[in-house]
């Protein structure tokens, strides 16, 4: 059986260490975390599919186009990233110690 | 006469009689006192109240009606929530200071005047900073002054206009004041910003906020920012600068979200972003909007504190706050974990939960009053929140790598205080009826409609695929232990350079003033004075000798002159001459 490095604990609030013997949790096993992911697109494409068949009211004109809120939150979220990390980043982040 | 005591009067004089208390009879006592004031403020009714004449004005402390009587009660709930959530905290200062705070900021709420308004305001100031210094880091000083500095200046300024104020209307009456009053009201304006966070004049919230206590953090997120957008709608409703003031603090502090690594200052940036709405609905100012804006505040209140809460436990628990530090949670802190992802779904506004009822209020205002700019920033600003709030927080403290860390469940006040908040969180986004009910103005507004939830829910899964995918792919920007600078660099970093500037410029004249007046002239007055006559008599042949070229015995002259002087043999008369002449000047100069 292959050796299992016990992680480091050095905080004193924290209760107990970590137990190698210890039931592993339910996102250990990476066999669940692709059922979340996989159910997780099954309801991202059924979210979808819903605009091919309901028509949606909405005060502007453009919010009833087939996949608006999809297509917005899916860009917004990207650029909303892509800025934060290439722009942002760059510009103010500084060492912890910057201030001392 | 009703049999009531003006709203703030319970919290703040109950406060009073905890230094006195210990252990279970003080945890009792902080508990009943939210309950006794709210008991109290359902026995005033609608109307003004417990108005005294002060200098020839009339302050009021009970001013009552359905805008402040909904501030009053959320301010209750979530005083005795944060009080629960505290329960362990055996430290005076932070007890106290906890419950003055939530009776100022009740004050503010029921201030008909602007005088006592403007007391309670500075009351509000003063009990924050205790909540932040009593974390004692040198943190937490150094945040706890700039937090003090900031609002005591916000504070001048707000007294400066109210002055103003009272002198061009000839009343100091709390109501409606708008931009037009010019200077004054302009000032007044920008002192509630100052409390509000508005751009540029925000970052004392997200500087002091992640270093306050772990439960000072809870009361701060809640009073603060709430009364100023209570005065707000008070007093400027429909003023169009605060629709671009909303949508810039809407906007802005996602971008700084996403790369920031303490969980705590995630959070701050997240509640500027959420007090945005509130501030776009002011500035629109319909009946739907000022609903919403007040809504969205009663939920903030509890699904931000919810969140706080969550983070708090976690760092009671771990001692750890940092997004690099932490992960795996989920495994020992399973309710804690749960809790907040009930707080990230209420934040993100998933259908059922708080934020869903109130922050599409405020959008479909903008979208009524067919601001489509104000409406798409509003809306990516909805993606964003869900990004950074609803995801970032549970994913990198609960799940995302395993840390290793094993702490123990909260305590079971922390786990009762933010499974009632989580509760009332699904309650409020499942009934909302039962918030609408107490809104300012009437309204009919339906938030289920299948249009509504299919957009909202379509719009939070798509960015949850853009957090998947990036993730995934390794593009999403990595947890860095660092800090990000932000407005307060100005201040902090201008500061230190006003302080060099200032040792340069007054330490510089100092020494310079030292070298002439304390060294340099003293000496040549002493030398002068330790032979006048001598000195003066070579002087003057000097000037003769220069006026009549006659230079050639000069040097021989003055020899002599020098040895008469030592040997005393100089007649006294001159140096005496000279002294009455020292003393005539200076009778003139003092007399005259």
């Amino acid at each position: 059986m292959k050796k299992v490095q016990r992680p480091e604990v050095s905080e004193k609030d924290a209760s107990h260490l970590v137990d190698i013997d210890e039931e592993l949790g339910m996102f250990d096993h990476p066999r669940n975390v692709k059922r979340v992911l996989y159910g997780f697109y099954t309801c991202v494409v059924l979210l979808l599919a819903v605009d091919l068949v309901y028509h949606r009211h909405a005060i502007f004109a453009w919010e009833s186009y087939f996949g608006f809120y999809a297509v917005f939150g899916f860009v917004a979220c990207v650029v909303l990233v892509l800025v934060a990390k290439y722009v942002l980043r760059p510009l103010v982040m500084r060492k912890e110690d910057y201030y001392d | 006469m009703i049999n009531a005591l003006p709203p703030a009067v319970i919290l703040i004089a109950g406060a009073l009689a905890v230094p006195l208390l210990k252990g279970r009879i003080r945890a009792a006592w902080m508990l009943l006192l939210p309950v006794l004031s709210f008991v109290n403020l359902l026995a005033i009714p609608v109307g003004t109240h417990f108005a005294v004449d002060f200098m020839g004005y009339r302050v009021v402390f009970g001013a009552v009606d359905r805008l402040s009587l909904i501030f009053g009660y959320i301010f209750h709930l979530i005083a005795f929530i944060s009080n629960l959530y505290a329960l362990h905290v055996e430290d005076r200062g932070q007890n106290v200071s906890g419950l003055i705070y939530a009776g100022a900021a009740l004050g503010v709420t029921f201030a008909g005047d602007l005088f006592s308004l403007f007391a309670f305001w500075e009351m509000l100031t003063i009990t924050a900073t205790f909540l932040i210094l009593a974390r004692r880091t040198p943190e937490a000083l150094g945040a706890g002054f700039r937090y003090f500095l900031v609002h005591v200046a916000g504070g001048l300024c707000l007294l400066a206009g109210i002055i103003l104020h009272v002198q061009q209307v000839g009343s100091a009456a709390f109501g409606y004041i708008g931009l037009d009053g010019g200077l004054a009201s302009l000032l007044i304006f920008i002192g509630f910003g100052v409390n509000c966070a508005w751009p540029l004049l925000h970052p004392w919230l997200t500087d002091s906020y992640p270093e306050a206590t772990i439960t000072g953090t809870i009361f701060l997120s809640a009073f603060t920012t709430k009364t100023a957008i209570y005065a707000l709608a008070r007093a400027y409703p429909g003023t169009e600068a605060l629709i671009w003031l909303g949508t810039a603090m809407a906007a802005f502090p996602i971008f700084y979200a996403v790369i920031e690594n303490d969980l705590r200052r995630v959070l701050s940036y997240s509640l500027i972003n959420q007090v945005g709405f509130m501030v776009v609905g002011i500035g629109i100012g319909t009946a739907l909007a000022v609903n919403g804006a007040v809504a969205h505040a009663f939920n903030d209140i509890l699904f931000k504190g919810l969140l706080f809460m969550t983070m708090g436990a976690v760092l009671y628990r771990t001692g750890k706050i940092k997004a690099t530090d932490l992960g795996g949670l989920y495994k020992s802190m399973p309710w804690t974990c749960t809790f907040c992802i009930v707080g990230a779904a209420s934040i993100s506004a998933f259908p059922l939960f708080s934020g869903f009822v109130s922050k599409s209020m405020v959008m479909e205002a903008a979208a009524h009053g067919n601001m489509r700019f104000v409406w798409f920033v509003l809306l990516f600003a909805s993606a964003g929140v869900f990004h950074h709030a609803g995801i970032k927080i549970p994913f990198f403290a609960f799940f995302s790598h395993d840390s290793g860390l094993r702490p123990k469940e909260a305590p079971r006040h922390m786990l009762l205080a933010m499974g009632i908040t989580a509760a009332l969180c699904i309650f409020i986004g499942s009934f909302p009826r039962f918030l609408y009910a107490l809104l300012p103005y009437a309204t009919d507004y339906q938030p289920y409609t299948a249009s509504h939830v299919i957009s909202q829910t379509q719009l939070l899964f798509f960015s949850a695929l853009a957090f998947t995918l990036l993730l995934l792919s390794g593009i999403y920007p990595a947890e860095i232990r660092s800090i990000n600078l932000d407005a307060d660099w100005l201040y902090r970093k201008g500061g230190r350079l006003a302080y060099a500037l200032s040792d340069k410029v007054f330490n510089g004249l100092n020494a310079w003033g030292d070298r002439i007046f304390v060294r340099r002239i003293p000496g040549l007055l002493a030398r002068f004075f330790a032979e006048p006559g001598g000195n003066l008599q070579k002087h003057g042949m000097r000037l003769l000798a220069e006026a009549t070229g006659e230079e050639a015995d000069l040097a021989e002259r003055e020899v002599r002159v020098d040895r008469r002087s030592r040997l005393a043999t100089y007649p006294v008369g001159g140096g005496v001459l000279l002294a009455v002449l020292f003393l005539a000047v200076m009778s003139c100069l003092f007399f005259l």
